[in-house]
């Protein structure tokens, strides 16, 4: 309106009208060189760049760390067994092979350990993970006499190391109640998983209900006055909202049950037991051991045979990794584990 | 809790106002209404929520309480299998496997302290590792999402089955010595102690510091790889700074530097005490732990009692741990600073 006391630029920017609708302004503009001089040649960006390189070094080297054991094992399964001798050979094999994995596949019967691992732990996840869910929508949008006492009481199922409680959990599934023994089955961790009891479960409980927390009230609250019960408001509007959570929690559960040694060996014989599970498959096959007695190398040999073990037991949950990465991550971040 | 007062407050001229024997009977009648009508939201609301957790109280009731119960009762007896009567007969032995663990049990006590000590070397170095890995990763970069993705892989693929044999893979290849069958390679250390002794030689520090540097050094693999979690935790700590706060730093002149320590630190405080915490629960219930590796062995070794011992050590074991996480988290809570948000 009235900006006379805005001290006018001496020399305006000129307007050209190049079209009806088009216009191109004119201005002095600083020469090239400065403009270069002020961007390219400052502390500050100088700053800038030290701080990427540094970071980028970083960050490759950190991935390196995780990254490199990976890359050895995986290069180590494919060396025939005579590049262990080689001193020549070191990490690219001289002699490529599938003989290992072979070995693997059909004599440590993988593929049943995979089916059985697979569906014991499908049951397991799927259970883990609707339980965590309830159990932390109670504990976060219900007050009642004892909710504090339930939420520590999932911290300490947390806190409290399984083996500490090892002995008295085999001796509690070996006489189970009315069922008697139910050792070698899937029962112990089906009912575990049920019970919200099983590995980290305290932790997802914890997720679920921070997550939960962060939900608004009001939401709700406009399906109770719709005329929904709690029931139906938890299937149909709090379920679909955390299906990224539960994502999160369907692969940690799912891949932490998959590579669990301590439950499954407990609850099933891995030496004796006739149930094949992926803690049995996790040695040396008959066909290779025949090279004990004439192999020198033979320790570095074993070793990258359980190695080969390892790959064959972490592929599938690679393939589920990499499909489910961003969910897993976003899940994470999302749960405002922050207060 | 207001309203409620204040209603009682208007209330209480009228019932002085009615007459005594009305007041009794109204009394009365309101105790049976209260019987006969249904239940009050809040209650209803109680027993819902009692529906939700549900499958948790029966686990707590018939399996976790019994457990517990059971195996603190078996660090206080001996079971014994009785071929004469075929059955397992347990004998109240008092504290007698606490007394084995601490005196009678050669390495016990040295691997306890050796693993309290590897603990408290661990938890620094982990949640200031994964602070700072949480804040460069937070940066807008190039390839975040990849470095993001490469970072959690430790989460899913290095637990269970595949935590010790990471560690075996990385003992034979990173030294290189993975085709030497002799065995003769130098060390499996990444650098070589010699040089930073050399340099904090130059510095004048005292040699525990060298060591503890030289040693978190080595660790390096089973420091990133036990970060994973904490890292996720910080990064979610660090979206939920609102943005405006650092703009207003910036406006007023501060560096990055300032803002990191005036403004990035105080706000996720709270985040270093659960990751603290977590790094220890974490760390302690592993199963790379020496203490529990120790535990272990002793539980499997298949000695009369050793079991009932090795429930009693991880008994003491798990005493000790709470006893360091009520300390660090009662002095590490002096030093937290949580936000006041109104809502």
């Amino acid at each position: 309106m009235n900006d006379s006391h805005i001290p006018q630029p001496t020399e305006m920017p000129k307007v050209l009208k190049e079209s009806k609708n088009k216009i191109r302004v004119d201005f002095e503009r600083t020469p090239l060189w400065q403009r270069i001089k002020a961007k390219f040649f400052s502390t500050f960006f100088l700053q800038k760049v030290v701080w990427y390189v540094f970071r980028l070094i970083l960050l490759i080297g950190i991935s390196y760390i995780i990254l490199f054991p990976f890359f050895a094992k995986v290069t180590g399964s494919f060396m025939y067994y005579e590049d262990f001798a080689d001193v020549t050979v070191r990490l690219i094999p001289k002699n490529w092979t599938l003989d290992t994995y072979k070995a693997i596949i059909l004599e440590n019967s993988y593929l049943e350990a995979c089916v059985n691992t697979a569906l014991l732990s499908l049951t397991c996840a799927l259970l883990q993970t609707l339980v965590a869910c309830l159990v932390g929508y109670g504990l976060a949008k219900f007050r009642f006499r004892g909710s504090s006492i339930m939420m520590l009481l999932v911290v300490l199922t947390m806190i409290i190391p399984h083996r500490t409680i090892k002995l008295a959990l085999y001796e509690l599934f070996e006489d189970f109640y009315f069922f008697g023994n139910v050792l070698e089955t899937d029962v112990p961790l089906t009912l575990l998983s049920l019970t919200g009891l099983a590995f980290k479960n305290g932790l997802f409980i914890f997720m679920m209900r921070q997550f939960f927390t962060g939900v608004p009230d009001e939401l709700e609250e406009s399906a109770y006055v719709d005329g929904s019960g709690v029931y139906r408001t938890f299937v149909q509007i709090i379920l679909p909202l955390s299906i990224p959570m539960m994502i999160t929690i369907f692969v940690l559960s799912f891949s932490w049950q998959w590579t669990d040694e301590f439950y499954t060996s407990l609850f099933n014989d891995i030496t004796f037991g006739e149930r094949i599970l992926m803690p049995k498959i996790i040695t040396v096959p008959q066909s290779l051991t025949s090279l004990k007695a004439t192999f020198p190398a033979y320790s570095m040999f074993e070793s990258a045979v359980i190695n080969t073990t390892h790959i064959l037991i972490m592929l599938p949950l690679v393939v589920i990794y990499l499909f489910c990465q961003k969910y897993l991550i976003q899940g994470i971040e999302r749960s405002g584990i922050v207060g | 809790m207001n309203n409620n007062a204040i209603d009682q407050n208007a209330l209480a001229p009228n019932e002085k106002a009615s007459s005594g024997t009305a007041a009794k009977f109204a009394a009365g009648w309101g105790k049976v209404t209260k019987l006969l009508r249904p239940n009050s939201l809040e209650k209803r609301k109680a027993l819902q929520g009692i529906g939700f957790i549900l499958p948790f109280i029966i686990g707590i009731l018939f399996i976790y309480l019994p457990v517990i119960v059971n195996s603190i009762s078996y660090s206080f007896c001996t079971i014994t299998y009785d071929i004469k009567l075929r059955e397992e007969v347990i004998t109240f032995v008092g504290f007698e496997h606490y007394q084995y663990a601490f005196f009678g049990d050669a390495q016990f006590v040295q691997t306890l302290i050796a693993g309290l000590k590897q603990l408290i070397i661990d938890i620094p170095a982990i949640v200031i590792f994964s602070l700072f890995v949480a804040v460069v990763l937070n940066q807008k970069m190039l390839g975040r999402a990849a470095f993001r993705a490469i970072f959690f892989i430790p989460v899913i693929l290095s637990t269970g089955l595949l935590d010790d044999v990471s560690n075996l893979a990385v003992d034979n290849m990173e030294s290189g010595s993975m085709n030497d069958g002799s065995g003769t390679s130098a060390s499996t250390e990444i650098i070589n102690a010699v040089d930073i002794e050399n340099l904090f030689a130059n510095m004048k520090v005292g040699t525990e510091i060298v060591s503890y540097v030289v040693g978190l050094v080595n660790d390096i693999y089973n420091i990133v790889n036990r970060s994973g979690v904490q890292i996720l935790i910080f990064l979610a700590a660090l979206q939920s700074i609102s943005p405006s706060i650092y703009e207003a730093c910036t406006i007023d002149g501060a560096t990055a530097w300032e803002t990191f320590w005036k403004i990035t630190l105080p706000m996720i405080s709270p985040m270093i005490l659960v990751n603290g915490l977590y790094t220890i629960i974490d760390s302690f219930t592993s199963a790379s732990n020496v203490v529990m590796q120790y535990i272990d062995t002793h539980y499997s070794s298949g000695d009369i009692g050793a079991m009932e011992q090795a429930t009693a050590m991880s008994w003491i074991y798990f005493i000790i741990v709470m006893l360091i996480i009520a300390a660090f988290a009662g002095i590490f809570s002096a030093f937290v600073f949580y936000q006041k948000r109104d809502s």
